[in-house]
């Protein structure tokens, strides 16, 4: 049976949900009965007491009391009822956005490509029966069966030769890795096999194929099971590398890197599969997808410019939210590709900001900052920088287990707003 | 059967078309219970066709080893005279349709998988007229349904899985063959591969070529087992002599028929030498005698196998291989020619080819203001 989620239905058929419009019925009464004439018996029995003893036990609810709660959910005051049109506006319930996870969105984008394109098909360990180790491709195997969706053994080097060489022969697959970190037993297919080989055949061999699983920290994993790969694949020519933060990015990125002719490394995150986003109805398409190479401005700001990839991308966000308070803007750039970077979009927000932070999950030397550095420096970005680009980075050492020394591992919020005061010398 | 065989002979003279029937030495089996047949039929337009393709080879390879002296080919260059019974061989016993994988030692499969003897000495020497343009060298050239030319041992066994598990998903009645030599067979991602490809029952013709010696490494220095036809384990095997090229047809054919009929993958080792050492740095004499490989040459070689076999049965006359020995030298002659003065790839080609079907990008150069262009 499928699973589909009450928000998905209403989503789908733009229902609100029934509380809210519960909610806005009840304001809209009262509004109409604060306008009324004086002496109406509505407004009467709004403050009425009802005379003689009171009942055992809790009192009841009032219609005002509930009002009450509903005016502070809603953020109205009862001065405001006055204006028939802006209370009408402002007590009006919209159907939410659909909330989609990351984990959804990227089985629902795998699941359309399947669809579309019958040379389309998953392999990896526990993808099949198992629904994923992570359940990123559960219902699919019920769907398309053992042809198209493949439970391979233990064999990395083994089973991502095979799939390169499926992709050489004209299929599109999918190559599914536990974490990235088992990926490094088959680093030689994904770079001397399939990266390299549309350069050295002179443009006579494709490799159509994805490589995609989870990549860096999860939580008390410990050291063999959290590295960041981002900057080990970013660094060679050949391959495409993208990092999807929210659900949009998972769906359109994966898509584009399905239908791409091209080795793509879709770097993913086991912390984000859980966490839902809002989803555009033009996101939901199943013709969605974003550009590789392109970066996205979350959110606009004057002073400071964080950049960043992943999972971080929310840490800037949440910072942001703060330093907001404080009355610094900060502007949010999602690099969304890690390669080929989009250098151009950091570069204009720079020189409208004059401040550049980068912040990565993955380790300082020769890392994804590292690179943004050395790109700002030689671009034009460079005459418009009031302070050395800032890097912020995880920490130089393979990942503790204990929760206390993994928290300090990598980036905390309070290590970006420390870092944009340092950087605007605050 | 005596006298149909006299009855086709003398057919045959008046057709202008001679057969001679050949017995050669069984194969050992692993697994199997039946093994390819012990005799075959030569026609004289096949013979002629495999002595030519062989003696092409053959001289091609040699001809490279003079540019590599003459320092017109530089890198890596590993020759394949003395195996050239197995690709010939392979090649015969398969479709064109058929798809085929194999390491560094690449050159004879580039042959016989259809690329043209100027293409090939031109990729040598790195000339635009190259069959990869130049860019890949003597370990990375590909044509229609070869796929290389790979330089990492043992990293072209699971992409010939992967070739394979293609036929068996479009359901085309290809098969694939996946060489390998017998260094690599040491390597952790063949068994990997064998065993998925028997998981799944991949049509896959796993060949081991044994010349007896991984670089510098004999077999039995290297491998606890040199009986390469048995380490596929659950996978059937047999040992086939690769020094005869219709052995090799025939026990390619048998391979081809078993995997075409949905039993799964099986594993050939083809027994075989080469005259070279592993590649033009290496001068092949010291970890093997002059002896050995002068025994080899007069006793075992394929071309000269094949002439004598010709020449006994009457398919052919000493005049008629030495017309055609004449003619090879012509062709390569030109091919080497054109090689050495055909102009290198223009600069302007240095960063195309990165990505396939994509729009045009840049690319940085060696310094940041330099700003190259790519196009695919």
């Amino acid at each position: 049976m499928d699973k589909i989620r009450n928000e998905q239905i209403r989503g789908t058929v733009k229902v609100e949900q029934f509380g809210d419009k519960a909610r806005e019925a009840r304001l809209r009464w009262f509004g109409r009965v604060l306008r009324r004439n004086r002496g109406y018996i509505g407004q009467r029995m709004l403050e009425m007491e009802l005379p003689g003893r009171r009942r055992r036990g809790r009192p009841q609810r009032r219609f005002m009391d509930v009002v009450k709660v509903d005016m502070e959910m809603v953020g109205v005051k009862v001065e405001e009822a006055v204006d028939r049109a802006r209370w009408r506006q402002m007590i009006h319930c919209d159907f939410q956005l659909l909330q989609v996870t990351v984990r959804d969105a990227l089985n629902q984008a795998m699941d359309e490509e399947l669809e579309r394109d019958e040379r389309v098909f998953l392999l990896g360990e526990e993808v099949a029966q198992y629904d994923g180790a992570y359940k990123v491709s559960r219902g699919l195997w019920k769907k398309y069966g053992d042809k198209r969706i493949i439970d391979t053994p233990i064999s990395e080097m083994g089973f991502a030769g095979i799939a390169v060489g499926a992709a050489m022969a004209g299929l599109r697959p999918i190559c599914e890795f536990m974490t990235f970190n088992f990926s490094m037993q088959a680093i030689d297919q994904v770079i001397n096999s399939a990266a390299k080989t549309c350069y050295m055949s002179a443009g006579l061999q494709a490799v159509p194929i994805v490589f995609r699983g989870p990549n860096g920290a999860s939580a008390g994993v410990a050291a063999q099971h959290s590295q960041c790969f981002a900057a080990w694949y970013g660094h060679c020519p050949g391959l495409k590398v993208v990092s999807p933060w929210n659900s949009e990015d998972a769906r359109g990125l994966l898509k584009s890197a399905i239908r791409d002719d091209n080795p793509v490394v879709v770097l993913e995150n086991e912390l984000m599969y859980g966490v839902a986003f809002e989803v555009s109805e033009q996101g939901l398409s199943k013709d969605f997808t974003i550009p590789i190479g392109k970066a996205k401005v979350e959110r606009p700001g004057n002073h400071v410019t964080l950049v960043s990839h992943s999972r971080m991308v929310g840490h800037c966000l949440d910072a942001a939210a703060v330093l907001a308070k404080e009355g610094i803007e900060c502007e949010v750039i999602n690099l969304r590709t890690i390669r080929p970077l989009d250098v151009e979009t950091i570069e204009a927000s720079v020189v409208k900001t004059n401040h550049l932070i980068t912040v990565e999950g993955g380790w300082p030397q020769f890392g994804v900052g590292a690179e943004i550095c050395a790109r700002i420096m030689e671009g034009p970005a460079f005459n418009y920088l009031d302070a050395p680009v800032i890097r912020v980075t995880g920490v130089d050492i393979p990942m503790p287990y204990a929760k206390i020394l993994e928290d300090n591992s990598t980036p905390q919020i309070k290590d970006i707003i420390f870092s944009v005061k340092k950087t605007l010398n605050m | 059967y005596e006298n149909l065989m006299t009855v086709l002979k003398n057919i045959s003279i008046v057709f202008n078309l001679l057969l001679c029937t050949h017995p050669f030495k069984k194969c050992e089996l692993h697994r199997l219970d039946q093994g390819p047949p012990t005799q075959a039929l030569l026609t004289r337009e096949q013979g002629l066709k495999y002595y030519r393709t062989m003696q092409t080879m053959r001289r091609m390879e040699l001809k490279a080893d003079q540019l590599y002296k003459q320092k017109i080919i530089r890198g890596f260059c590993h020759l394949y005279d003395g195996q050239e019974a197995c690709a010939v061989g392979i090649e015969a016993g398969i479709n064109p349709s058929d798809h085929l994988i194999t390491a560094y030692r690449a050159h004879g499969y580039t042959y016989t998988r259809g690329v043209s003897v100027k293409e090939i000495l031109a990729e040598l020497t790195g000339r635009r007229g190259g069959v990869a343009k130049g860019k890949g060298g003597s370990m990375h050239m590909y044509a229609k349904h070869f796929y290389g030319g790979n330089g990492i041992v043992g990293a072209q066994v699971p992409l010939g899985a992967g070739l394979a598990l293609a036929c068996q998903y479009k359901g085309n009645n290809e098969v694939c063959v996946t060489l390998y030599g017998d260094g690599a067979a040491n390597q952790g991602q063949i068994f990997e591969s064998f065993n998925m490809a028997a998981l799944w029952k991949l049509p896959c013709i796993f060949i081991c070529e044994n010349n007896k010696y991984g670089m510098g490494t004999s077999v039995e220095r290297a491998s606890a087992s040199t009986d390469y036809f048995k380490r596929g384990d659950f996978i059937p095997g047999l040992k086939v002599d690769g020094m005869d090229v219709l052995t090799v047809r025939e026990a390619t054919k048998f391979a081809a028929d078993y995997c075409r009929s949905g039993k799964g993958p099986i594993l050939m080792e083809l027994e075989t030498y080469r005259y070279h050492g592993h590649s033009m740095s290496d001068p092949g004499v010291s970890y093997r005698t002059r002896e050995e490989i002068q025994e080899v040459r007069s006793k075992s070689d394929p071309i000269s196998m094949l002439k004598d076999r010709m020449i006994s049965n009457n398919m052919a006359s000493l005049e008629e291989i030495k017309e055609i020995d004449v003619e090879i030298r012509k062709e390569i002659e030109e091919a080497a020619q054109f090689a050495t003065s055909d102009p290198e790839p223009p600069l302007e080609e240095l960063c195309n080819h990165i990505f396939y079907n994509e729009p045009p990008m840049e690319v940085r150069g060696t310094n940041p203001w330099s700003k190259l262009k790519s196009i695919s």
